[in-house]
C-alpha cells in the first residue's frame, strides 16, 4: 500500500460502475448475451485502470509511463473490430437487416465508451489525489452527466416529421401515398399487404435532413428498429414481403412501408422519431461554403 | 453463386408477348395465371411482377 493505492483504486471503481451504467439492454437487445457483457466488463475494467494511473505516473514522475495510453488505443480499436465483426455474420440471419451503417455505428459506441471510462477514471483519480474524496465524488458525477450526454445521439423525430398514410395500389404498383414502393403481381399478395401492412411519410424538416434521411443505411436502421419492435409478417422466401423504404425524389420525402405483426400506428410512429440519426448518414451540405468551389 | 436481378420465369396467357428461350410458362387462363405465378414465387424466392394483365415474370432481387 503506498499513497496511490486508495486513489486508484477508488477510480478503477468508479470507472467500472460507469461502463456498467452505460450498458443498457434495450430493444435494440444488443448486448443480451452473458458472454459478450462479460467481455465488455472487462475491458471496461482494463479502461478504468489506465485511465486511473494516468495521474498517478505523472506525480512520480514517470512520465515515459503515459505512453501505454496508446496501447489503451489500439486494444479499443480492436474492440470495434470485434464488434463490426460479429454484428456483421449476425446480420446475415435477420429476417431484417440491421445494414452496415447501423451496424459501424454500434460498433464505434463501443470504441467510444471504453474512452469515456478512461476519462472518467482519470478526471476522477485527478480531483482524489490533488484534493480529496469528497472533490473526486463530484468530479465523478460531473464527468458522468458529461458521459452520459456524449451517449446518446439525435433522435430521427428531431430532424424529420412522420405521418401515417394508406397504402395503395394502382395497377400493380403499390404506393404509400404518392411514392411508388414496388410492383406486385399477385393479387392475392396485393390483399394481404393491404390488410397486413403499414405505411409512413417521414417528410424531412430541412435540407441537410433531406440528405441524411435519404441514406441507405440510416433508411436500412428505421426498417430494422421497426422490425424489432413490432415484428414482422414475413419468413424467408418470401421477397415481396419485405419491408422497403423509397424515395421521392422531388421533395426527399420518404415512404415506409411495413409489414408488423403488431399493427400499431401510434407505436410505430413513436418508433420512428426514436430512430438514431446515424453519425455516418448525417450530411450538412447547407454548411458548404460559398468560396468552398473556389479553394479546391 | 447468387443471382440478382435476374428474371428466372415468365407466365403468360398470350404467348406472343414473352421473348423465346426463357422460362415461359403458358396458362390458359388469368386464373391459372395468378396460381402458377404464386407457386413459382415461393419455390424461386422471388417476387412476382406485373407487366401488363397478360405477363408475369419472377425476378429474383
Amino acid at each position: 500500500m503506498n499513497e496511490f493505492t486508495i486513489p486508484i483504486v477508488f477510480s478503477v471503481v468508479i470507472g467500472t460502475l460507469s461502463r456498467i451504467y452505460m450498458f443498457r439492454t434495450d430493444y435494440r437487445q444488443y448486448p443480451t448475451y452473458p458472454h459478450g457483457m462479460i467481455i465488455h466488463l472487462a475491458l471496461g475494467f482494463i479502461a478504468a485502470a489506465l485511465g486511473a494511473l494516468v495521474v498517478p505516473s505523472i506525480m512520480s514522475e514517470e512520465f515515459t509511463a503515459v505512453t501505454f495510453l496508446t496501447l489503451a488505443a489500439s486494444q479499443f480499436r480492436e474492440v470495434r473490430n470485434m464488434e463490426r465483426k460479429t454484428l456483421t455474420e449476425m446480420d446475415t440471419l435477420e429476417l431484417v437487416p440491421r445494414g452496415a451503417s447501423y451496424i459501424e455505428g454500434i460498433a464505434v459506441t463501443f470504441e467510444g465508451r471504453n474512452y469515456l471510462v478512461i476519462f472518467i477514471s482519470f478526471v476522477t483519480s485527478l480531483a482524489y489525489l490533488s484534493l480529496n474524496i469528497w472533490a473526486s465524488l463530484v468530479a465523478a458525477v460531473l464527468s458522468f452527466l458529461v458521459a452520459k450526454k456524449y451517449m446518446t445521439g439525435s433522435k430521427l423525430g428531431k430532424i424529420a416529421t412522420i405521418e401515417h398514410s394508406e397504402l395503395s395500389f394502382e395497377g400493380a404498383g403499390l404506393y404509400v401515398d404518392n411514392i411508388y414502393i414496388m410492383n406486385i403481381g399477385i393479387p392475392e399478395r396485393q390483399e394481404e399487404i393491404l390488410n397486413h401492412g403499414l405505411g409512413f411519410v417521414i417528410s424531412p424538416k430541412n435540407f441537410d435532413a433531406r440528405m441524411t434521411i435519404g441514406n441507405l443505411g440510416q433508411r436500412q436502421a428505421i426498417l430494422h428498429d421497426l422490425a424489432i419492435s413490432l415484428g414482422v409478417y414475413r419468413d424467408s422466401g418470401t421477397p415481396a414481403l419485405v419491408p422497403l423504404i423509397k424515395r421521392d425524389l422531388d421533395d426527399g420525402r420518404i415512404g415506409v412501408f411495413i409489414l408488423p405483426q403488431n399493427k400499431n400506428v401510434d407505436l410505430a410512429k413513436k418508433i420512428i422519431s426514436q430512430v438514431p440519426t446515424l453519425e455516418n448518414a448525417i450530411r450538412m451540405p447547407t454548411e458548404t461554403k460559398e468560396k468552398g468551389s473556389d479553394q479546391s | 453463386m447468387i443471382l440478382e436481378k435476374v428474371i428466372l420465369a415468365a407466365i403468360t396467357n398470350s404467348v406472343n408477348k414473352v421473348p423465346v428461350g426463357g422460362n415461359v410458362f403458358v396458362c390458359d387462363s388469368k386464373e391459372e395465371m395468378d396460381k402458377v405465378a404464386a407457386e413459382l414465387e415461393a419455390i424461386l424466392d422471388g417476387i412476382a411482377h406485373k407487366l401488363s394483365n397478360d405477363v408475369y415474370i419472377i425476378v429474383k432481387h
